[in-house]
C-alpha cells in the first residue's frame, strides 16, 4: 500500500506518484481558467506537469450540448514526464454533456466527480441521454462522486448578496477547490491569484474566493471523500522556475532574439486561432521596444514584416495553415530578396479552416514547398512548451546569419499546452548578431563605387545586406531575378540557373551550421523511432514503455527539419526501418523517403489531439512483431 | 555644420544607371522626369528616399531612382511600406502603384494605409488599363470599355481613385496628370510635405494599351475648359477667361457659369476642412475624363501620423516600466525555486 500520513486536519493522505485530472464542462463553465489555475497551484508546489487543454472553437456552442463541451487536462507528477498522460485517473464532468464526451477517456475504475445540480431532465436531453447514466448503470465501473456544486455555491456565496444567477458563475471555483482538497494543493497561491484577477470587481473576487473555500471545506467533511491525495514535488535540476505555455515561450524567444541580435522586433500579424496569443503577448512587451501591427490581413502581416527586414528589424510574422496559405507569395519574396524574416505557423487541424482549436502538424510539407519556383526555406520545429523560447532564437538566428526567411512550426498542443520551465541564464544565451554593409563593394559601369547588394559571404553565402539611410549604398531590390553580384534585374538563362543554385546552395549549407541529429538509444536496434516538433513528449514515453519491457529501440527526434541535420543520413543508414509518428498522413515519412531511401513506416494519428505514449508503444510494438502482452506475434 | 545641411541634387543625382524600359511614349516617362527634378526641392538625402513598388508597368519605377527601392509583389506595396514606415521614422518613403495594383489587388492594403495615416508618399500611376499583361480592363476602366478580357465591353462600374481615398480616410487626397510637369511636380512635393499619408492620383497615357484615355481633359487645347485647378482659398473657376465654377446647390456641387450665379456664390475651396464631404462631391463633379475635371489637392488635413504614435507608445512604455531586462521579464510569472 502507499504510504500515508496525516493532514493537518486529521484526515489521512495516501501519497501517489502521479494522477491525471481532466476537467470537462460547458464551454462558459470556465473550466480552462479551472485547469490553469490547478495547473500553476501544482507548478509553484513543485510537481512535474503537462497539460492539455482542449476546447471547442465557438465562442459559446449551444449551452449544454456536446459541442460545448471544454475541457483540460492536467498530469501531475512527482517525477519527469513528458506527455498530459493517457487516460485521466479522474473526471471532474459539470454536466451531463461533459460526462457523455469524456466519460471513454476515464481509465477503469477511475473516479467521476459530477454536478448533480446540472444533471437535470433538460440537460440530459441536451447532451444526447436517453436516460440519467447515474441510474442506468453506465457509470458502474467508475467510482462516482455526486456534489450538489451549483447548489453549494450559491449557498457560500449568500452572504456577501450576490444574485443568484452571479453566484453560479463561480461554481468552477468551487470545483477547483473541491480537488485543490482532494490532491492537497496549497490554496495561498490560487486565493491571491483570485485577488489579482478579479479585485477589480470585489464582490466577484469574494464570491469566487467563497465558492473555493466552500468546496474545500466540502472535501474536508463530507464522508463521501475518504482521504485526501499528495502529489510530491517532482525532483528537479535546481534552479529557478515558472510554468509557461508554447505560445508565451515563443513570444519571449523572439524578445530574447531581438536583444541577442541587438535589433528592434517587428511583428506583423493578423489574429488566427492557435496563433494569436503571441501577437497579445509581443504586444505588451512595447518597453522592449517591439512594434506589433495587426495587419489588414495575413498579406498585410507579413508584407509589414518584409518591410520592416528591409528597414532593420528583426521581422516576424505569426500565424497559423490558413494564414500560411494567404502569406505564400509574399514569403517566396522574402526568398527572392534574401531578407531575414521568420514566419510562426502554430499548426492546427486543416484543410481550410478545420479544426481551429484542435492540434495537427500537417503543414510541413507546405513550409517545405510550399511556394512557387524553386524556394528553399530553413525550418526549425519546437518540441515542447517550453523549447518554443530556444527554438524562436534558433529560427532567428539562421534568418539574420543566412539573410533568409525561415519556419517556425509550432502546434495548437505546444501553443497552449503549459509546462515547467527552468529559466535560462541570460548571459547563456547565444550571441546572433548580424552586420550591415558600411561601404561600397563593387563599381558600376560608370567605374563609380556602389554596393552591390548579391555580393555573398563565401562561407555562408549570405549576402551583403546595406540598410536605408547608408549614404552611397542606395540599391534597388525586388521580385524579379537579379543578376548575380550587381543585383540588377536579369533574365539571363544561364544567370537564373546560377542564382537558384545559390540560392539553394546557401540553404544546404546551413546544415553544417547546426546541431548533429543525436541518435538516443541501442544504436544496434531493429527500429529507430524519428519524429519531430510536439510529438516528442508521447514518442519519449512510449519508448520508455517499449524499453522497460526489455525491448531494445533508437530514437532521434528532430528540429531542424530543412536542411536536415548533416549526419542524419548516416545515422539513419544503420538501420533496417524507421517508424516515423506524426500528426498527419506521413509528410517527414515522405521526405525522408525521398532523402535517404529508407523504409519509413508512417504511424499516423489525425484526431485534433496528441498522441498518447501508450499509442506510440502499441506502434512501435507492432511494428517490432510484438503483441501487446509481450508475446512474439 | 556641414553634416546637417542637404547637399545640392540636379536630376542626374536621382537617376540610377538603368536603362529605363517603357513604350517609347509612355506617360510614366514624364512622372520618372517630374519626381526626379522635384526631388532636389524637397529637402532630402538620397539615403533617406526609399521607393516601394508593386507589380505592373507603374512599378517598375523604382529601378530608375538612385535613391533606396523595393519592387515588390502585385498590390502589397503598401503594406509593406507600413512595415517599413513603422521601423524606420526617418526615412521617406514613397509608394508608387498602378491602378489594377493598387485598387484590384491590393485595394485592401491601400484604403488601410490610408485610414491609418502612415507617412507614405503614394503615386498612383491610373491608365484606365493593366499595362504590364498587356491590356485588360481595370477597376478603374470606364462601363463599356472593350479589351482582351471585355470583347463586348465592360459591364462593371470603375472606381473613382480620389473618392476612394476619401472614403478611406485619407489625410491628403491630390490628383493630376502626366501632361504637365509643373503641375506634377507641385503637387507631389506638396504630398511629400504632408505628415502621414498622402495619395496622388496621376493620370497616366499608355499609348500602347489605352491611348488618350485623357487627352479630351490633359491635351493642351482642352485642358483651360476641361480641368479645374483647384486652389484652396480661391474660388473654384475655370475656363479660357475663368467664366466657369463651381457652386453648392442643393445639398450638391455642380458647375455654373459665373455670369448666371456671381462670382459670391462660386465655392471657394477650402482643403483644410475636417469634412470630407464637399471634397468628396468634388471628386464626382466629372463621370469620366470627358468632363471638366478637378486636379490638385481636395484635402490637406492634419491628423496624427501612424509611426509617430507608435513611437510615442514605445517611448510611454519604456518612460513608465524603464527598458526591457529579459532577466525580469522571464520571471515576471509565478516562480519558484528548486534547490
Ligand atoms: C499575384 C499576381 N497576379 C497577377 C500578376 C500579373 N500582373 C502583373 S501586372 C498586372 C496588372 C498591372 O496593371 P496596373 O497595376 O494598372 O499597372 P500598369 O501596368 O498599368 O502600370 C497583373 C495582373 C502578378 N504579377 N502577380
Ligand atoms: S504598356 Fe502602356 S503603361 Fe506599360 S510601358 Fe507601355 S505604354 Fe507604358
Ligand atoms: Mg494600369
Amino acid at each position: 500500500m502507499s504510504d500515508t500520513s496525516t493532514q493537518p486536519t486529521g484526515e489521512r493522505t495516501e501519497s501517489i506518484d502521479r494522477v491525471i485530472i481532466r476537467f470537462a464542462g460547458d464551454s462558459g463553465d470556465g473550466m480552462q481558467l479551472t485547469g490553469d489555475r490547478f495547473t500553476s497551484a501544482s507548478a509553484m508546489f513543485g510537481n512535474d506537469l503537462a497539460t492539455l487543454p482542449d476546447f471547442p472553437a465557438e465562442i459559446r456552442a449551444p449551452a449544454g450540448t456536446i459541442a460545448g463541451v471544454s475541457a483540460f487536462q492536467v498530469h501531475i507528477s512527482d517525477h519527469d514526464i513528458t506527455t498530459p498522460g493517457d487516460a485521466p485517473d479522474v473526471l471532474v464532468a459539470m454536466n451531463p454533456a461533459a460526462l457523455r464526451s469524456d466519460l471513454h477517456r476515464l481509465k477503469g475504475n477511475g473516479s467521476v466527480i459530477l454536478n448533480i445540480d446540472a444533471f437535470t431532465e433538460r440537460n440530459l436531453d441536451k447532451a444526447g441521454y436517453s436516460s440519467d447514466p447515474r441510474e442506468d448503470g453506465s457509470l458502474d465501473a467508475y467510482k462516482v462522486y455526486e456534489v450538489p456544486m451549483t447548489e453549494m455555491t450559491k449557498k457560500a456565496v449568500e452572504h456577501l448578496g450576490v444574485k443568484p444567477r452571479d453566484a453560479e458563475r463561480s461554481k468552477n471555483f468551487f470545483a477547483l477547490g473541491l480537488v485543490s482538497w482532494m490532491y492537497t494543493r496549497p490554496a495561498e497561491h490560487t486565493l491571491e491569484w483570485i485577488q489579482q484577477k478579479f479585485g477589480k470587481d470585489q464582490q466577484v473576487a469574494d464570491a469566487n474566493v467563497a465558492a473555493f473555500k466552500a468546496g474545500h471545506a466540502f472535501g474536508e467533511t463530507a464522508e463521501l471523500f475518504d482521504h485526501a491525495y499528495s502529489v510530491k514535488p517532482a525532483e528537479k535540476v535546481p534552479g529557478t522556475y515558472t510554468n509557461i505555455t508554447g505560445n508565451v515561450a515563443l513570444a519571449w524567444g523572439l524578445i530574447a532574439a531581438s536583444q541577442l541580435a541587438d535589433m528592434p522586433l517587428f511583428l506583423g500579424s493578423y489574429p488566427i486561432t492557435p496563433a494569436s496569443d503571441i501577437l497579445h503577448e509581443l504586444s505588451k512587451h512595447k518597453n522592449f521596444g517591439v512594434r506589433t501591427l495587426q495587419a489588414e490581413d495575413e498579406i498585410a502581416g507579413v508584407g509589414s514584416a518584409i518591410g520592416a527586414a528591409y528597414g532593420g528589424h528583426l521581422a516576424i510574422t505569426t500565424t497559423s495553415g490558413p494564414g500560411v496559405a494567404l502569406k505564400g507569395e509574399a514569403i517566396g519574396l522574402a526568398v527572392s530578396l534574401e531578407l531575414p524574416l521568420v514566419v510562426v505557423d502554430i499548426q492546427r487541424g486543416g484543410p481550410s479552416t478545420g479544426l481551429p482549436t484542435k492540434t495537427e502538424a500537417s503543414d510541413l510539407l507546405m513550409a517545405m514547398y510550399g511556394r512557387h519556383g524553386e524556394s528553399p526555406m530553413p525550418i526549425v520545429a519546437a518540441s515542447t512548451p517550453a523549447g518554443c523560447f530556444d527554438a524562436a532564437i534558433e529560427a532567428c538566428r539562421i534568418a539574420l546569419k543566412y539573410r533568409t526567411p525561415v519556419f517556425l512550426l509550432s502546434d495548437g498542443y505546444l501553443a497552449n499546452g503549459a509546462e515547467p520551465w527552468k529559466l535560462p541564464d541570460v548571459e547563456s544565451l547565444p550571441d546572433i548578431s548580424t552586420t550591415f554593409a558600411t561601404e561600397a563593394n563593387g563599381t558600376n559601369d560608370a567605374g563609380n563605387p556602389v554596393h552591390h547588394p548579391y555580393e555573398r559571404d563565401p562561407e555562408t553565402l549570405a549576402r551583403s545586406w546595406a540598410l536605408p539611410g547608408t549614404p552611397g549604398l542606395e540599391h534597388r531590390i525586388g521580385g524579379l531575378e537579379k543578376a548575380d553580384k550587381t543585383g540588377n534585374v536579369s533574365y539571363d538563362p544561364g544567370n537564373h540557373e546560377l542564382m537558384t543554385h545559390l540560392r539553394q546552395a546557401k540553404l544546404d549549407g546551413i546544415a553544417k551550421d547546426i546541431p548533429e541529429a543525436v541518435l538516443e538509444g541501442d544504436a544496434d536496434a531493429d527500429l529507430v523511432v524519428i519524429g519531430w516538433g510536439s510529438t516528442w513528449g508521447a514518442i519519449s514515453g512510449g519508448v520508455d514503455r517499449v524499453r522497460a519491457a526489455g525491448h531494445s529501440i533508437a530514437r532521434i527526434h528532430l528540429t531542424h527539419l530543412h536542411p536536415f541535420p548533416p549526419n542524419l543520413g548516416d545515422l539513419l543508414s544503420g538501420f533496417d526501418r524507421a517508424l516515423v509518428p506524426e500528426l498527419n498522413l506521413g509528410q517527414l515519412s515522405k521526405v525522408l523517403r525521398a532523402e535517404f531511401l529508407i523504409d519509413a513506416k508512417t504511424v499516423s494519428k489525425v484526431r485534433g489531439l496528441p498522441f498518447t505514449a501508450v499509442e506510440i508503444e502499441a506502434a512501435i510494438l507492432d511494428s517490432l512483431g510484438v503483441a501487446q502482452n509481450g508475446a512474439a506475434k | 555644420m556641414s553634416d546637417t545641411t542637404i547637399p545640392e541634387t540636379s536630376r542626374k543625382d536621382w537617376m540610377s544607371d538603368q536603362e529605363v524600359r517603357w513604350c517609347p511614349g509612355c506617360g510614366d516617362y514624364s512622372i520618372l522626369a517630374a519626381v526626379q527634378l522635384a526631388l532636389p526641392d524637397m529637402g532630402v538625402r538620397r539615403e533617406e528616399v526609399v521607393f516601394v513598388s508593386g507589380i505592373g508597368c507603374a512599378a517598375r519605377f523604382p529601378y530608375y531612382m538612385n535613391t533606396y527601392g523595393m519592387h515588390s509583389i502585385h498590390g502589397r506595396a503598401p503594406a509593406i511600406a507600413t512595415g517599413l514606415a513603422m521601423a524606420r521614422p526617418d526615412l521617406h518613403v514613397f509608394v508608387v502603384s498602378g491602378d489594377g495594383d493598387a485598387l484590384s489587388i491590393g485595394g485592401n492594403h491601400l484604403i488601410h494605409a490610408l485610414r491609418r495615416n502612415v507617412n507614405l508618399t503614394i503615386l498612383l500611376f491610373n491608365n484606365q488599363i493593366y499595362g504590364l499583361t498587356k491590356g485588360q480592363y481595370s477597376p478603374t476602366s470606364e462601363t463599356g470599355k472593350v479589351t482582351k478580357s471585355t470583347p463586348f465591353g465592360s459591364i462593371e462600374k470603375p472606381f473613382n481613385p480620389v473618392s476612394v481615398a476619401l472614403g478611406a480616410e485619407a489625410s491628403f487626397v491630390a490628383r493630376t496628370h502626366d501632361m504637365d510637369r509643373n503641375h506634377m511636380m507641385d503637387t507631389i512635393k506638396r504630398a511629400h510635405d504632408h505628415q502621414g499619408a498622402s495619395i496622388v492620383e496621376i493620370y497616366q497615357n499608355c499609348n500602347v494599351f489605352n491611348d488618350g484615355a485623357f487627352g479630351q481633359i490633359t491635351a493642351k487645347s482642352a485642358r483651360d475648359e476641361m480641368l479645374i485647378d483647384l486652389r484652396h482659398g480661391e474660388p473654384i473657376l475655370f475656363g479660357a477667361d475663368r467664366q466657369r465654377g463651381v457652386v453648392l446647390d442643393g445639398g450638391g456641387v455642380r458647375l455654373a457659369e459665373v455670369a448666371d450665379v456671381g462670382m459670391d456664390a462660386v465655392l471657394v475651396h477650402d482643403e483644410t476642412r475636417p469634412d470630407p464631404s464637399i471634397a468628396f462631391m468634388l471628386s464626382r463633379i466629372a463621370t469620366g475624363p470627358h468632363e471638366p475635371t478637378p486636379v490638385g489637392v481636395f484635402r490637406a488635413v492634419g491628423r496624427d501620423e501612424y509611426g509617430s504614435r507608435v513611437n510615442q507608445q514605445l517611448a510611454a512604455a519604456q518612460e513608465q516600466r524603464g527598458p526591457g531586462n529579459l532577466h525580469d521579464l522571464l520571471r515576471s510569472g509565478a516562480t519558484w525555486e528548486v534547490e
